[in-house]
């Protein structure tokens, strides 16, 4: 099912949550809403999914509109943070519940049958029986997600779905969702402020900022091309260095990259740390270290320009660096934006 | 080594409240068993089974259960409203809930039958369509009514404070209708607190006395309730009939507290992990 947001426009008491966002969410699309708190990502679902009604625009799934189309016949599964499981449930009861209050009628038997093929797309077979209390963080999102699936939803929608757990059980069930996105291929949107979960799972990320899309993309377009400052810093650790544009190129220390496009003036540059390199000879920016970090994937060094920015790279874990060394950074790549 | 509690000195604290306990709480009960039991079979037998002690047992229960039912419905609907709704005056509403409480039970007596008797404002009023309620059993639930209310309140408020939105949302998702959703999702839910409350007004109705004495009439056979009767027999000096009676009370306490507790158990078992 096809979504089409609209300028949509929420305002909570004095606050605007969402201020006018347009979307295109193609069938069978998995999408990631992805932003800070406060950002209007959550708000988004929730007025996708009927838990709140937009007070300006319009929501079509299809043809349709759906703006005021009620939560309950909207057809949508919803995956909530915290599970929202019902406790005094079965996870077999939880999973029937949205079958044996549906206005479709079915018999016990298929019933039963779904709730066993579900609890085995979710890998939970032989646990139907527990009730959530006994079951790990895991389970019960699993369990979420199968009670979501069991009404056939137009729309899968996840609320921070794996933001609970830890960091294992995290990339775990990441993957597994993603197979199971392929498998059903039912157009999922979702909401996380976690970049790495977004760019991993998402065929496409919307990032927002403020109550409004800053950059929409496939991962490699907003990785590879981020359009404002905002976004770099957001995607992953991003170093910044002042610099003036003059002539179409950005200068900063002994540097200067190409600067198409940025106003004359004062800029900055943004570089990854795996895009700064360190020699002890110049041509670059000054710079001394201040502290090395040992890390299970490599050396991340600490250091500071002579204009006392903090810059974060990487160098090979055999190259021998220390505190207090002085030397001089080049950027391999560089994003410039203006002030 | 040993935990280090926050208060000191555990085995003192311990000692002293179970003492406490025993003086207090046991004590009393074991001589008002012991005075019963003092009278042997046949004389507690006929005591507690007079027809006078029947009735008696009747009315109390009679009221205590319409009481009850009636607080159950109306007490959630006042912890429901309290809790969900944000309306000007919330919170002395809130506060009001407690007065059953605060007051001595004979003030609210003597109101009642103010308000309830013939000339009284509901009195006068109620007559015209041939209701009559000071004096007469439905006067005895009214009182037990007012004095139980806050049992129920507040032991359904701060469950349902705590009753996460999103299971209502996630019910909501997965197409349920409100009231599917109150039946099969809240209310299950809020049974334990339900029953636990249901089971505090029940023993707080049946042990009434200020409050019903002045709105009953108190006529042996019909309006005079258990606890009105034990003092009775304690005004003309019968101690053993009035352990006797009381020892009925107890009783009824005891099985109406053990019921509700392995109810309660069975409403909980979801919450057990392993």
């Amino acid at each position: 099912m096809k979504i089409h947001l609209e300028n949509v426009v929420k305002t909570f008491e004095s606050f605007r949550a969402v201020k006018g966002v347009s979307l295109d969410i193609e069938s069978g699309e998995l999408v990631a809403l992805l932003g800070p708190s406060g950002s209007g990502k959550t708000t988004i679902l929730r007025m996708v999914a009927g838990l709140e009604y937009a007070d300006g625009g319009a929501i079509y799934f299809g043809d349709q509109d759906a703006t005021d189309i009620p939560v309950r016949d909207r057809g949508v599964g919803f995956v909530f943070q915290h599970y929202a499981l019902f406790p005094h449930m079965t996870v077999a009861d939880n999973i029937a519940f949205g079958m044996k209050v549906s206005k479709v009628k079915r018999d016990k038997a298929a019933i039963d049958q779904r709730v066993t093929d579900l609890l085995r797309l979710v890998r939970l077979e032989g646990l139907g029986d527990r009730f959530p209390a006994q079951i790990s963080g895991g389970q019960r999102q699993r369990v979420a997600l199968a009670r979501a699936l069991a009404v056939d939803p137009k729309v899968l929608l996840l609320d921070e779905p794996f933001g609970a757990l830890d960091a294992n059980v995290r990339r775990d069930l990441r993957r597994w969702l993603r197979e199971i996105h392929s498998e059903l291929g039912i157009t999922t949107l979702f909401v996380t402020h976690d970049q790495e979960e977004a760019l991993d799972l998402a065929d496409r990320v919307v990032i927002l900022k403020d109550g409004q899309i800053v950059q929409q993309g496939t991962p490699e377009e907003v990785c590879r091309d981020p359009k404002s400052a905002f976004v770099m810093k957001f995607l992953g650790d991003a170093n910044v260095i002042a610099a003036d544009v003059r002539d179409g190129r950005a200068h900063a220390g002994g540097l200067s990259v190409e600067a198409a496009g940025v106003a004359e003036g004062r800029a900055e540059l943004y570089a990854r740390p795996s895009d700064i390199d360190w020699s002890e000879q110049g041509p670059g920016i000054a710079a001394e270290i201040t502290r090395v970090l040992d890390r299970a994937d490599g050396r991340r060094v600490l250091a500071t320009t002579g204009a006392g920015e903090a810059l974060e790279f990487d160098v090979e874990p055999e190259r021998v660096v220390k505190a207090g060394e002085t030397g001089f950074v080049t950027l391999r790549r560089a994003k410039v934006f203006g002030v | 080594m040993r935990r280090r509690n926050v208060l000191p000195g555990l085995p003192l604290s311990l000692g002293v409240t179970l003492f406490y306990v025993g003086l207090i709480v046991v004590l009393p009960l074991a001589a008002l068993a012991f005075k019963a039991a003092s009278l042997g079979f046949e004389d507690y037998w006929r005591i507690v089974s007079s027809s006078r002690s029947m009735a008696s047992y009747r009315v109390t229960v009679l009221s205590a259960l319409g009481a009850t039912a009636f607080n159950l419905f109306f007490g959630l609907a006042l912890a429901w409203v309290i809790t969900r709704y944000r309306f000007p005056g919330r919170r002395i509403v809130d506060a009001v809930v407690d007065l059953p409480f605060a007051l001595p039970t004979a003030v609210a007596g003597i109101a009642l039958t103010a308000l309830f008797a013939n000339s009284g404002w509901f009195g006068s009023v109620l007559e015209g369509f041939g209701i009559k309620v000071a004096y007469t059993p439905l006067g005895i639930m009214i009182a037990m009514c007012f004095t139980s209310l806050p049992f129920i309140v507040r032991t359904v408020q701060p469950v349902l404070e705590d009753l996460d939105p999103a299971l209502e949302e996630a019910a909501q998702s997965l197409g349920g209708s409100d009231w599917t959703i109150f039946r099969k999702v809240i209310l299950p839910l809020l049974a334990p607190a339900l029953l636990a409350g249901v089971s505090l007004s029940f023993a707080r109705c049946l042990g009434e006395f200020g409050a019903i004495i002045f709105i009953a009439g108190n006529q042996p056979m019909s309006t005079e309730i258990t606890a009105l009767l034990i003092f009775i027999r304690l005004e003309e000096y019968d101690y053993q009939a009035a352990a006797a009676i009381a020892s009925v009370l107890l009783l009824a306490a005891f099985f109406m507290l053990t019921v509700t507790n392995w109810l309660q158990a069975r409403a909980l078992r979801y919450t057990v992990k392993g």
